[in-house]
């Protein structure tokens, strides 16, 4: 069987952010790591390599140095690496970055599309089922677990209050949640592989039935009116009181003058 | 290209699960309220599922002017291709200028595979809507170019780093989601009547519908803290499982319920329902008691609108105090349980 994983260099939020002038990040400018979510769903392909001997490609869009979180996949045991970069496809929005991606995933073969569910960037969960929606397969979102029997696979879907076990028949997309599994590490053999490995590049002209006019910034219906550090409410009094009592006095004096007691 | 002119009206998903709408829906339906007055547009819910017309009239009580009902067996429980194939033939149908999704495990799922469908940009996560111009400011010598009417999206994103208000200028309907909790419903107005429309676009199953083998509903009889007015929250600093016994009982005498952070749940000392915070639920409780929590960005986004924030930590440079209206730097070991004894006798002088 064929996975395809689709992955994310994103900025590590615990850093600071940066912005261009025309309102987009400034991803250049920031610290990178493989997303969380997509590290899971990768994880996720990896075991059904080591179960069933499934082929399991790596995909990733971005900046030329995104390919290393390629490398870090292959490192970690992924057979091949794609990256989508062209200076055309910058500014994406969701609808923009899933129409890439579809359009490069038209050159592949494969039975299964896992991606996470979201990256800790953008945060909006959007390009999964974007992309299952572009290339006309199932979408499941959210797995808890994966389980593959022959053409059928069935997924532990999370809800609010509940899950829901479904099966779909292959070729479908699944998103996963970073719960679903642990990570494992690179190995200094995958290391080894990940170094000398052909990183395919693929920009605008390998793309397959897609449009130039849903491309990049220009082809994204969603545009930036602003984008800036959040404000946050001030802080209020913050006092040291000399005894618990002193400290109790205080919250029942507070909570007594806002009328909450 | 679409004829943005024949786009009217502000629609909002109404999600209900097992036949009963959801929260996020009368959220959404005082949200669209707000945003329908100065486009002088209609309300619309747009109800899907299966044997659930006897929701219209709550609907109509939250603020809908008209509900769209699709209602086939197929549609029985949440599967993403029925419900996508009912929501976007509703929009090409009746072409609504802004369509509302909750921010839900459906809604998320929902959304975007709409979007995609009807070839329009969708914003996740808004905590922000309103009406107003884009560009923001004109651009000098190209003034006739700023759109007016336009839907305005703020959201968080960067984990609550950095805010960013978007526009969806060239396409309709202009989507959003919106979280549980951030909007407020209006006071339901008894007796109202809406428009009832239904429509059922066929449903015809092919590879995409997929099959539910099992439901297994989680059970709990945990309230929800979304709904709480006050909220004892408490994190790693409680130190321990058992030392929430500490909080619930503060909860108990003041009358709100015990909610807390990611790193407890983590830790397996609470469930996962009971967590506020981005991974969490959004709460905006008229009290909400910070004890023991640092204050990561990721909980504070969660908390941040609660009108009383009051915070207990040891640690006097802890990021929860930047949010507290009222912090108090010192031992919850010592202060809670002595808050708690007061509280109750001064209730009780009352």
């Amino acid at each position: 069987m064929k996975v395809i994983v689709c992955i994310k260099q994103v900025p590590d939020t615990k850093g600071g952010v940066k912005f261009n002038p025309d309102g987009t990040l400034d991803r250049g400018a920031m610290l990178a790591i493989m997303n969380p979510d997509d590290k899971a769903g990768l994880e996720a392909a990896l075991r059904l390599k080591d179960q069933y001997g499934a082929e399991v490609t790596v995909l990733t869009m971005g900046l030329p140095k995104a390919a290393d979180v390629l490398r870090e996949a292959i490192a970690m045991g992924a057979d091949k690496g794609i990256l989508v970069t062209d200076r055309v496809l910058g500014g994406a929005d969701t609808w923009a970055t899933s129409t890439t991606i579809a359009g490069a995933i038209r050159n592949l073969d494969y039975d299964l599309i896992i991606t996470g569910r979201q990256a800790i960037d953008g945060d909006t969960a959007q390009v999964g089922p974007q992309i299952a929606e572009h290339l006309n397969i199932p979408v499941i979102s959210y797995a808890q677990e994966i389980k593959v029997d022959g053409d059928k696979v069935t997924v532990k879907r999370q809800y609010d209050d509940r899950y829901h076990m479904v099966e779909a028949k292959m070729p479908c997309l699944i998103t996963a949640l970073s719960e679903l599994n642990e990570p494992r590490y690179m190995t200094p053999g995958g290391i080894f592989d990940a170094v000398k490995a052909d990183i395919t590049t693929w920009g605008r002209a390998d793309l397959k039935d897609v449009d130039d006019s849903n491309l990049g910034l220009a082809g994204s219906p969603t545009k930036i009116a602003k984008a800036s550090d959040k404000v946050r409410k001030g802080a209020g009094e913050k006092v040291v009181p000399e005894s618990p009592e002193d400290a109790v006095k205080y919250i029942v004096g507070k909570l007594s003058e806002k009328h909450v007691i | 290209m679409q004829n943005l002119e024949e786009y009217k009206g502000v629609f909002v998903f109404a999600q209900q699960v097992d036949n009963v709408v959801s929260g996020i829906a009368y959220e959404l339906l005082g949200k669209a309220k707000d945003l329908a007055a100065p486009l002088n547009a209609q309300v619309t819910a747009v109800l899907i599922g299966s044997g659930v017309k006897d929701q219209c009239d709550k609907l109509a009580e939250y603020g809908a002017d008209r509900v769209i009902l699709v209602d086939d067996p197929e549609l029985k429980d949440y599967r993403t291709e029925p419900y996508a194939h009912a929501l976007a033939s509703v929009i090409n149908e009746y072409k609504p200028e802004i369509m509302l999704v909750g921010a839900t495990a459906i809604g998320r799922d929902l959304g975007p595979t709409v979007s995609a469908r009807v070839a329009t940009g969708l914003t996740a996560d808004c905590t922000v809507l309103e009406i107003g111009d884009f560009p923001l400011q004109p651009i000098p010598g190209k003034e006739s170019e700023q759109k007016h009417n336009q839907l305005l999206m703020t959201r968080p994103a960067f984990g609550g780093n950095t805010i960013a208000t978007i526009a969806c200028p060239n396409n309709r309907p202009q989507m959003a989601t919106v979280r549980p909790g951030v909007m407020q419903k209006i006071d339901p107005i008894k007796g109202a009547k809406a428009e009832i429309i239904e429509f059922n676009p066929g449903f015809t199953p092919n590879n995409k519908y997929v099959e539910i083998k099992e439901v297994v509903k989680a059970v709990s009889d945990i309230k929800d803290i979304m709904d709480a007015k006050i909220l004892v929250s408490g994190g790693r600093g409680v130190g321990s499982p058992e030392n929430f016994k500490i909080l619930e009982d503060l909860a108990a005498a003041i009358g709100g319920q015990v909610s807390c952070s990611r790193a407890v749940v983590d830790s397996g000392w609470k469930p996962k329902e009971l967590q506020v915070g981005q991974t969490g639920k959004t709460v905006r409780p008229n009290v909400y008691f910070a004890i023991g929590i640092s204050g990561a960005i990721q909980h504070v986004a969660g908390m941040e609108e609660s009108d009383i924030i009051i915070a207990i930590n040891k640690d006097e440079d802890a990021p929860i105090f930047d949010v507290a209206d009222f912090g108090v730097v010192g031992d919850l070991n010592k202060i809670v349980p002595q808050l708690t004894e007061s509280i109750k006798a001064e209730l009780a002088k009352k």
